[in-house]
């Protein structure tokens, strides 16, 4: 139907386009990039917690001291790698590449609602990220208080921590602008027949990250301004009055209170973890929904789940915060609401985990993924449970245990799920195939050293190593027994990174391959692949917008010929 | 191929593309002030003292803004029904009257912060002055940002009316909404810092 | 708002510049108010109940949204609730905090 086919310049067509499908891209590869950074970041990080004070090879040079990491240097290094990972890496990969290209296909919208503010958003990010890299650049390096930025320490740290500030209120103005065309584009443009309940649970996980996203980053953009008014114009939002540094009484008005900002903070912070998690059920859903060739089991189940832990994520957040001297009875309240909410999260997984039984399950690349997504968001789900009851986070609070607990839900869970969908989109996005032997073993490798590098961070944890030393513990006598593990884990990282070049490999001679000329080589139900080419056409994707007549999964429907019904088939 | 319910309703939902997103916009921005009044909740209970805002805030001056940005909102909407009724003139007048409230709300704040500053209040002498000049300042961006607007809307947006009527009404509820939105947060930043 | 008649959006209008004086008469109201000296607790909750009213004011007429459509009063309603939990909950949090 669209037939206007003028030519664009390459500008017009890569940079500054409103294709959804071409920002999609721009967002898939953008935060790629920045997700090896951040994990080069921590490979560095992790040769000083292996052999303290010992030359970086490779980069020493840059690190000056003699190649010694210095230990400003690790405190910025592990603020921008936490900030790098999830604000320009995973949220920008699931969120911004995959809904932007994925979620129009599955409604059969022709683009987003808002193609100018689609682009916007993607720029916006772009010069966020920048911003936030500009910080190494800066006086002091960048940002060195964690990625929590908790006041007082932030309020007076080096230059670092404002651009970090500035970086952040960018990065979430264009969050925002992102969820609002999402959200838009989900309530607006279903093509018809597409009602609530027939969405591809994709879609839902979008929209209910895009809704969590709307509502919970503002306060941290409230507490950003806060933070930077107090660094700029000297306020005291977050100061408490007869705060002494190195001996020093501090001149500020004082009367401020550093709590205020954790609250604002984990307003935010909680839901994001939702952020981090929703979208990868969506792509973990699609994926086994299409290899085991049979309806996902519980698909109400799954939706109405989503949407209370969505709800649920608003009202738990204090639980990162026993150790500020909450009093019992707000302890008692978070507590009680973090442990509800480990049940919309358990339903989802045991969904999931029901749906294999029976099915006739394809082992290829994606589905290893999902698969290998299922135990890894397990035990990082399992292992927060003690951080969610008071009285065993005392205990465990900032130690290598909190690390492993999220990086199990992030990194084998999340990126797993982020991996999934590149593998199974691949031949939508290119009309081409990946290698599935390179993309076997890359998530053989993947897995293994994964589990080499967070596992023994629970013992660790457990046996009280604190997660922001430098020296790897070495003062630490009581956890003496434990400190060898640090040579595993880096081990295991720096394999790792290796293990990604698999991945590498295989995109670069897979995007050099010749094109298949499949439309749907996963033989899958949903519209992105039934009712458009691979890869979909310029502006408008579809030939003719579908119209829906049936659920998302109807996979092996007795009776039926083949063993998929797409939704846009009539009957 | 356009992008459908630009200018139409959908019919299930009943909202053409743009209203929901400037009411999902002003959702967020709900939870932004929402994060500033909650901030500031918090800071003036946990404060051993708090000054009253009448004792150093000009609360006549304030009430005169109050008016200033009131009257914006019914001249805003006025410029709407103007269009719906199908008189450019009245719009243009109603619109130019707006950004002209606006300007005065902006005129009379530029007092009011300079005399701050020339007594020395500055947003580091206490708490109260911090959140004061933090959300009064914020809410002068909005306000800038919305005048923008208007402007384009008032001089060459107005373009529109000729090719594409409905679309152009569309757009000026749209930034009505936005510009009520702004009006309403005065409405309570009014009492909590001038009055309380 | 979309089909609505000239001579409805005439009846309309009307109702604009009543919610305009009543707008105007509720600012002088909570200044006066101001002026007495009732206490803090009562005059917090003066000020609170008039700029609601003004604020729903606004809300109903200006923007429409007294006769919206669902889709809009949902995405309020959960907002709204967002709101209260944010406004609300850091303070439970501080009334109980253990004094060191």
């Amino acid at each position: 139907m669209y037939t206007v086919h003028h030519k664009e310049s390459f500008w017009a067509k890569y940079i500054f386009s409103t294709d959804h499908k071409i920002i999609g891209l721009q967002y898939g590869i953008t935060s790629l990039v920045w997700l090896l950074f951040g994990f080069t970041l921590m490979m560095i990080m992790r040769y000083q917690l292996a052999y303290p004070e010992s030359p970086v090879p490779f980069i020493g040079g840059l690190l000056g001291d003699g190649g010694i990491l210095p230990s400003e240097m690790y405190n910025s290094l592990g603020v921008m790698h936490g900030t790098i990972m999830i604000f320009l890496g995973v949220v920008p990969l699931a969120f911004g590449a995959f809904g932007n290209y994925f979620l129009p296909l599955q409604i059969g919208a022709i683009d987003m609602a808002f193609p100018k503010l689609n682009a916007s958003s993607y720029w916006m990010y772009f010069v966020g990220s920048v911003i936030m890299v500009i910080g190494f650049f800066v006086p002091g390096g960048a940002a060195n208080s964690g990625w929590t930025s908790y006041p007082p320490l932030a309020n007076i740290a080096t230059m670092g921590q404002t651009v970090w500030l500035f970086g952040m209120v960018m990065l979430i103005t264009s969050s925002l602008l992102g969820s609002i065309n999402i959200l838009v584009t989900v309530i607006q443009l279903r093509t018809d027949g597409m009602t609530w309940l027939k969405l591809p649970i994709f879609v839902w996980g979008q929209f209910i990250t895009a809704f969590l996203l709307i509502l919970a980053f503002p306060p941290l953009e409230a507490a950003g301004v806060l933070q930077l008014m107090d660094r700029l114009a000297g306020t005291s939002f977050f100061m408490p009055s007869g705060l002494v540094v190195s001996g020093e009484v501090m001149t500020n008005a004082g009367g401020g209170s550093p709590l205020l900002w954790q609250h604002l903070f984990w307003f935010l912070a909680h839901p994001e973890v939702y952020v981090l998690i929703l979208p990868a059920f969506g792509i973990v859903t699609e994926v086994m929904a299409n290899n085991i060739r049979k309806p996902i089991w519980g698909y109400k189940a799954l939706v109405y789940s989503m949407i209370f832990l969505g709800f649920m994520s608003f009202i738990v957040w204090a639980h990162h915060m026993y150790l500020t001297g909450m009093g019992t009875t707000i302890g008692a309240f978070f507590q009680t609401t973090t442990m509800i909410i480990s049940i919309p999260s358990v339903v989802i997984l045991t969904a999931l985990l029901i749906s294999l039984w029976g099915g006739s399950i394809r082992f290829n690349t994606p589905m290893l993924f999902a698969l290998g997504f299922l135990p890894m968001f397990g035990i990082g789900g399992l292992t927060g449970l003690p951080l969610g009851l008071a009285a065993s986070d005392i205990h465990l609070h900032d130690t290598y245990y909190v690390i492993g607990h999220f990086h199990y839900v992030v990194a084998p869970g999340t990126i797993f799920a982020l991996f999934a969908g590149i593998y199974y989109w691949f031949p939508k996005m290119t009309g081409k195939r990946t290698n599935e032997t390179l993309g076997k073993l890359h998530f053989f490798f993947s897995f293994i050293f994964m589990n080499g590098v967070f596992m023994p961070m629970f013992v660790q944890g457990l046996a009280g190593v604190s997660r922001r030393l430098w020296d790897g513990g070495e003062v630490y006598a009581h956890a003496a027994d434990y400190l060898y593990l640090n040579e595993v884990m880096s081990v295991s990282a720096w394999l790792l990174g290796l293990a990604q070049i698999f991945f590498i490999v295989n995109m670069i001679i897979s995007l050099k391959g010749e094109k298949t000329g499949e439309v749907n080589p996963w033989n899958a139900t949903t519209l992105d692949w039934t009712d458009t080419t691979s890869p979909p056409l310029g502006h408008g994707n579809f030939e003719k917008i579908p119209v829906v007549h049936r659920g998302p999964y109807e996979y092996s429907v007795p009776g039926s010929k083949v063993d998929f019904i797409p939704q846009s088939e009539k009957g | 191929m356009d992008i459908p319910f630009t200018v139409k309703n959908r019919p299930d939902t009943g909202l053409y593309n743009g209203k929901l997103g400037v009411w999902l916009f002003l959702a967020s921005e709900v939870m932004l002030f929402g994060g500033l009044f909650s901030a500031y909740i918090f800071l003036r209970t946990g404060a051993e003292s708090w000054p009253i805002g009448a004792d150093i805030l000009n609360v006549p001056l304030a009430t005169l803004n109050t008016l200033f940005l009131i009257s914006s909102s019914v001249t805003m909407v006025m410029s709407w029904a103007s269009l719906k009724l199908n008189d450019l003139k009245k719009f243009k007048l109603y619109l130019g009257l707006t950004f002209l409230l606006a300007t005065a709300f902006l005129v009379v704040k530029y007092f009011e912060y300079s005399a701050k500053f020339h007594h020395h209040l500055y947003p580091s002498t206490n708490n109260f002055l911090g959140i004061y000049f933090t959300m009064t300042g914020l809410h002068m961006l909005h306000v800038i940002g919305g005048m923008i607007v208007i402007f384009y809307f008032l001089v060459p947006g107005v373009k529109m009316w000729d090719s594409n009527p409905s679309r152009f009404i569309n757009r000026i509820e749209i930034i009505g909404l936005y510009w009520h939105f702004v009006d309403l947060i005065w409405i309570f930043l009014f009492p909590v810092l001038y009055l309380l | 708002m979309a089909d609505l008649t000239p001579e409805e959006i005439k009846h309309h209008v009307k109702t604009y510049v009543l919610v305009f004086v009543a707008l105007a008469f509720l600012t002088i109201v909570t200044v006066g108010i101001s002026y007495l000296d009732l206490g803090l607790g009562a005059s917090v909750a003066l000020a609170l109940i008039v700029a609601s009213v003004k604020g729903s004011l606004v809300a109903c007429y200006f923007m429409h949204l007294i006769d919206e459509k669902t889709t809009i009063y949902w995405t309020l309603l959960v907002t709204a609730a967002a709101f209260l939990v944010l406004m609300f909950l850091p303070l439970g949090t501080m009334a109980v905090q253990v004094q060191v």
